[in-house]
């Protein structure tokens, strides 16, 4: 009879989360098919950790964005908890200039005869946590006269580990506005097309198809180029923005379109119709939730081409310029072939942008997996 | 009619499905043999393992699911002299993407699908596509087998067989793509026609010209057809011998007389009162079979139809599975036709 | 049934209805030609009626259903339907808004149950929505109007928060009959309610649209082309071909005296559940005539093995052969059909 009962109880349990199944609304089971996705999972995480090390950067990073020390050059240093055999307080050493006899390229070498102390919640350089809290409140600093470069420092001695967290605030932001830019245009022109149809519909699709068919990275370039140098940052920081949604929006509105004219179709959209709905409230409650998922989906999925696009154009000079740090800007004391391979750490920051574009796809596929919970 | 032989056996077939909700037994134990130059017919409502018994014969189950148990034995005629020399061919054992089964598949056994246009690559013609198959099973060159693509077409009753060689099959309406599908189903002279559901997409009206198509190739070639359909009109005019099944079992196995006739499995006559009748005014309400059929992966103890039955044995159904019980000519698994099940098998 | 059709007995009265859809080709879109999917269509229903509508696909049945709805724009003709409050008022006549008020009295089930839900709702939401777009009830009043049909038609009323996901395909086409019925409408299109369900629960649904019908006092105009469901449930039979009405007659006539070679056609081949029956079956030749470019006079002369010369050159007129018979045949009087 053993057999007989195990399966009844099994029963009653899956009767309980059948329940919860049933009640369950689309968000829910998006989410639910959304966090058995491990690698959007592990996406998400990454994701997590970038945003909050960008909007906690300055209260990360030991040193302000241009602060140079006389250390240039100083590959990453790690710190350390044990000395002679017993754990301490972590302590970094200090560092010891070496000019190579044949090449007279200077190399930094931990010094062990000098330690230094790592101090924790110290009073540093101030700034406005959030933008609006006045604060010189740091997480970690390092004794008078001592130095940690965790991801090394470049020829004019700035600490790569910070200025790659405060480039993130700039990096990160440029693909999550240029996104809603986009996002705006593209719902709104994507909807006009879709539910008027007709000779609207035939103008918007022609712009389209023109905007789509230019060659991405030379307008970009032509654009940037155009913006005058005298323009501070923030102007510059809207317009790169501005110029990388120009494209951005079309994908969105051709989505939001399909879309439209998919569900339009939809009995139950004809159901809604024929039970005296509005037009109004067709579009509200049956329309775009029915396609909410997939615009979430393909936002995510466009990010990381904003975020590639700014990298790009500051890259090359044209996008945004120092003092103002983004991934690219950083990037652009990498294009020497030389100093690369000498210093190979000035690389970081294009690391962190590869793992950035892979999160926001990992996170993209698993939404897309789960933005349509009723297709099994 | 003599009894002719066994032209592919069947015994304890079950195929069952890992899914996230759970095992979907969707065929569970099911035997049957099918005679050449018979029709079976296969009968039951969505979810029954119709369509999954036909693609375990074929061994195109898809990957999710897997045979467990049981075997399915391929008799294979030697067709040059009239005598019975049988090869034995154990199709449970071979390779599914093997060279063996793939000759059996499309040459020695053939399918027909509901839909079309899931068999036919939509950027191949028509002609492509047979000669393809005839290429491969015939040792026919091109030229050959475009001819004999042709002539089966025209068996088929295609007014134009040369046009239709060249056309895409999208180019066709259903009627005539599904008309294509069983040319090329025949074009190697197979031994057995599985159709599934072939003219459920389709009008009466074409559904009426495929189903005589059927009747007269079958007349023809001498192919036995297992004949899987929903439709209790279509098998009545189709088959020789029904089984019905419901959730992955046998509930009867009878000839079409005795099934229409005479039904035995109270799931039969039940289904047999509830279709409305286009020959016949039936007062007032159909006879309806309560509750519904229930999930695949939960499906109930003892007989699977016993939750909806209406002759059911409280302390007997809803514990032992039936087995199957000779009834006259019929094959009935039901525990009405089986007087003492409980005293032989009680479970622990 | 056997009085005559009039302004007291009627509930719909189709004139002359037609659809044609342009067909559009080029870069500018240029009317190329036209799709006549329906194409002068008469049709009428008396109160409390069933009128089985049935043809093959693409003859224009499901047009002609949601033409009545409104939800697919006639090109001309009148749909005129009586209604309980406002009397008689022509459908084709009124614009979007207009038919609002109507929208309550005329109410359809739709033939896929699980595209005809929006998943995205509870059941509480979808029933209610014809109340709720018209401002009919609102709070305790709706959920116990909704309540009460659900109870109606089969449904536990506390199956109200789930979504349409929880449910099988029969008991999502109870979801959609209770949307369709819970504004108390006088006449239903029903557009091939049961063709998308099982064998076993197509019988359910059948006997709910029967008790219902009886109980609500309900006019159906049932779009099907099963001829054994339509023979069921129907009082009176019309049968389209590519856009035409070629017969219309009771369901008695229709069944047992089709005086149409379609109808007959069509009758002959349905399989019958009955292994004893020698098949009578007539095959048609060739296939349906394309809408977009029909053949001269009778559209169904190349496949009508009655087919003489009149019937290639002129087009027949729905004539009424016998009371409440008619028939769009040149030859309707002469020949002498089967029927089953």
């Amino acid at each position: 009879m053993s057999e007989l009962a195990s399966p009844m109880i099994g029963g009653r349990r899956k009767l309980t989360q059948a329940e919860k199944f049933y009640a369950a609304s689309q968000w829910q089971l998006i989410r639910w098919k959304f966090f058995r996705h491990k690698l959007a999972m592990v996406g998400m995480v990454i994701l997590v950790i970038l945003y909050l090390g960008a909007i906690f950067a300055p209260f990360i990073s030991p040193y302000a964005n241009l602060y140079k020390s006389e250390v240039v050059y100083s590959p990453p240093q790690g710190f350390n908890i044990i000395r002679d055999g017993k754990l301490v307080a972590p302590y970094v050493y200090g560092s010891k200039m070496e000019v190579d006899p044949d090449t007279y390229i200077r190399t930094y070498k931990p010094d062990p005869s000098k330690i230094y102390k790592l101090l924790f919640f110290t009073h540093g350089w101030e700034y406005n946590l959030f933008g609006f809290i006045p604060t010189d409140l740091h997480l970690f600093s390092v004794e008078k006269g001592g130095h940690l470069f965790l991801l090394g420092s470049d020829d004019l001695g700035h600490d790569l580990f910070s200025r790659v967290l405060q480039a993130s605030q700039i990096s990160l932001s440029i693909g999550l506005v240029g996104v809603f830019l986009s996002f705006v245009l593209g719902c709104i022109l994507g909807g006009l097309s879709g539910y008027y149809g007709g000779t609207l519909d035939t103008i918007i699709q022609r712009v389209i198809e023109f905007l789509i068919s230019l060659p991405t990275l030379p307008v970009w370039m032509a654009l940037s180029a155009a913006v005058p140098q005298e323009w501070d940052q923030i102007r510059v920081y809207i317009i790169i923005t501005v110029i990388l949604s120009l494209q951005g929006w079309c994908g969105l509105a051709r989505v939001v379109r399909g879309k439209l004219l998919e569900l339009r179709e939809e009995d139950y959209v004809v159901a809604a119709q024929v039970a005296g709905t509005s037009d109004w409230n067709i579009i509200t409650q049956h329309l775009l939730p029915g396609f909410a998922s997939y615009l979430i989906v393909s936002i995510t999925l466009s990010i990381p081409g904003m975020i590639l696009g700014e990298t790009a154009l500051s890259f090359i000079g044209l996008g945004l310029r120092p003092p103002t740090v983004s991934w690219g800007v950083l990037l652009q004391q990498a294009q020497n072939v030389r100093t690369i391979t000498i210093n190979p750490w000035l690389l970081t920051p294009a690391l962190i942008v590869i793992i950035t574009v892979l999160a926001f796809n990992f996170v993209g596929d698993g939404l897309r997996d789960a933005a349509d919970p009723y297709v099994i | 009619m003599t009894n002719p032989e066994p032209l592919i056996e069947v015994q304890g077939l079950k195929t069952f499905f890992k899914v996230r909700e759970g095992l979907v037994r969707a065929v569970n134990g099911v035997s049957f043999s099918i005679k050449s130059g018979q029709t079976l017919g296969v009968v039951g409502e969505s979810g029954c393992g119709k369509s999954i018994t036909a693609q375990s014969i074929m061994r195109l189950v898809e990957p999710a699911g897997k045979i467990v148990e049981g075997k399915i034995t391929y008799y294979r005629m030697d067709s040059h002299n009239n005598r019975t020399s049988a090869e034995v061919v154990d199709i449970t054992s071979l390779n599914p993407r093997g060279p063996e089964i793939r000759h059996i598949r499309g040459g020695e056994i053939a399918m027909v699908f509901q839909d079309p246009m899931t068999s036919f690559s939509p950027v191949h013609t028509i002609g492509d596509q047979i000669s393809e198959a005839l290429m491969l099973h015939q040792n026919m060159n091109k030229k050959e087998a475009l001819e004999r693509a042709a002539e089966t077409l025209h068996k088929v009753g295609m007014p134009k067989p040369y046009r239709v060689l060249t056309s895409f099959p999208h180019q066709l309406s259903g009627g005539m793509r599904q008309r294509s599908m069983i040319a090329m189903a025949l074009s190697c002279n197979p031994s057995l026609l599985i159709a599934d559901e072939p003219t459920t997409a389709l009008d009466v009206t074409t559904e009426a010209q495929i189903l005589e198509l059927m009747k007269k190739l079958q007349g023809s070639l001498g192919m036995a057809i297992m004949y899987i359909t929903h439709n209790l009109g279509v098998v009545a005019e189709m088959a020789d011998e029904i089984i019905v099944m419901y959730l992955g079992k046998i509930v009867e196995h009878a000839s079409v007389v005795d099934l229409f006739e005479n039904p035995k499995h109270p799931y039969t006559r039940a289904l047999l009162r509830s279709i409305p009748r286009v020959d016949k005014d039936i007062d007032e309400r159909l006879e309806s079979i309560t509750g519904m059929v229930p999930d695949p992966y939960s499906v109930p103890h003892g007989c699977p139809f016993h939750p909806r039955c209406p002759s059911l044995i409280p302390g007997i159904c809803d514990v032992i599975e039936p087995d199957g019980v000779r009834v006259d000519d019929s094959q009935v698994y039901c525990h009405l036709y089986n007087p003492e099940p409980a005293a032989v098998r009680q479970p622990l | 049934m056997s009085d005559q059709p009039n302004e007291d007995n009627l509930i719909l009265d189709i004139k002359d209805l037609r659809k044609h859809f342009p067909i559009r080709a080029g870069i500018f879109s240029a009317v190329k030609g036209k799709v006549k999917a329906v194409d002068g269509v008469n049709l009428y229903l008396r109160k409390g009626e069933v009128l089985g509508l049935v043809g093959e696909s693409g003859c224009g049945k499901t047009t002609t259903g949601r033409m009545v709805m409104r939800v697919i724009e006639p090109t001309t003709g009148t749909i005129r339907f009586k209604d309980r409050e406002r009397g008689w008022v022509d459908l084709a006549s009124l614009d979007r808004r207009e038919m609002l008020p109507y929208r309550k009295n005329i109410q359809m089930i739709f033939q896929d149950p699980y595209a005809s839900l929006d998943p995205r709702m509870t059941i509480l939401r979808i029933i209610s929505e014809p109340l709720t777009s018209n401002n009919l009830a609102r709070g305790k009043e709706l959920e116990e109007r909704v309540a009460s049909i659900m109870e109606v038609v089969g449904l536990r009323p506390e199956y109200m928060s789930r979504y349409p996901h929880a449910f099988s395909g029969g008991q999502r086409q109870r979801i959609g009959i209770a949307r369709a019925l819970v504004s108390g409408p006088q006449l239903v299109v029903a557009d091939e309610p049961v063709s998308a369900l099982d064998v076993s629960i197509q019988a359910q649904i059948l006997n709910l649209l029967q008790d219902l019908q009886k109980k609500f006092d309900l006019t159906y105009l049932f779009v099907a082309h099963d001829l054994s469901v339509v023979r069921h449930i129907s009082d009176r039979v019309a049968v389209m071909y590519v856009g035409k009405l070629v017969e219309s007659a009771s369901k008695k006539e229709l069944f047992h005296a089709p005086r149409h070679p379609y109808t007959e056609a069509l009758l002959s081949a349905v399989p019958r559940p009955d292994p004893h029956h020698k098949s009578t079956r007539i095959i048609l030749p060739g296939e349906v005539a394309d809408p977009a470019n029909p053949p001269p006079g009778c559209y169904f002369h190349p496949r009508c093995r009655f087919a003489i010369d009149i019937c290639k050159q002129e087009e027949p007129i729905l004539e009424e052969i016998c009371p409440e018979h008619f028939v769009a045949c040149h030859r309707a009087k002469e020949l002498s059909l089967q029927g089953v």
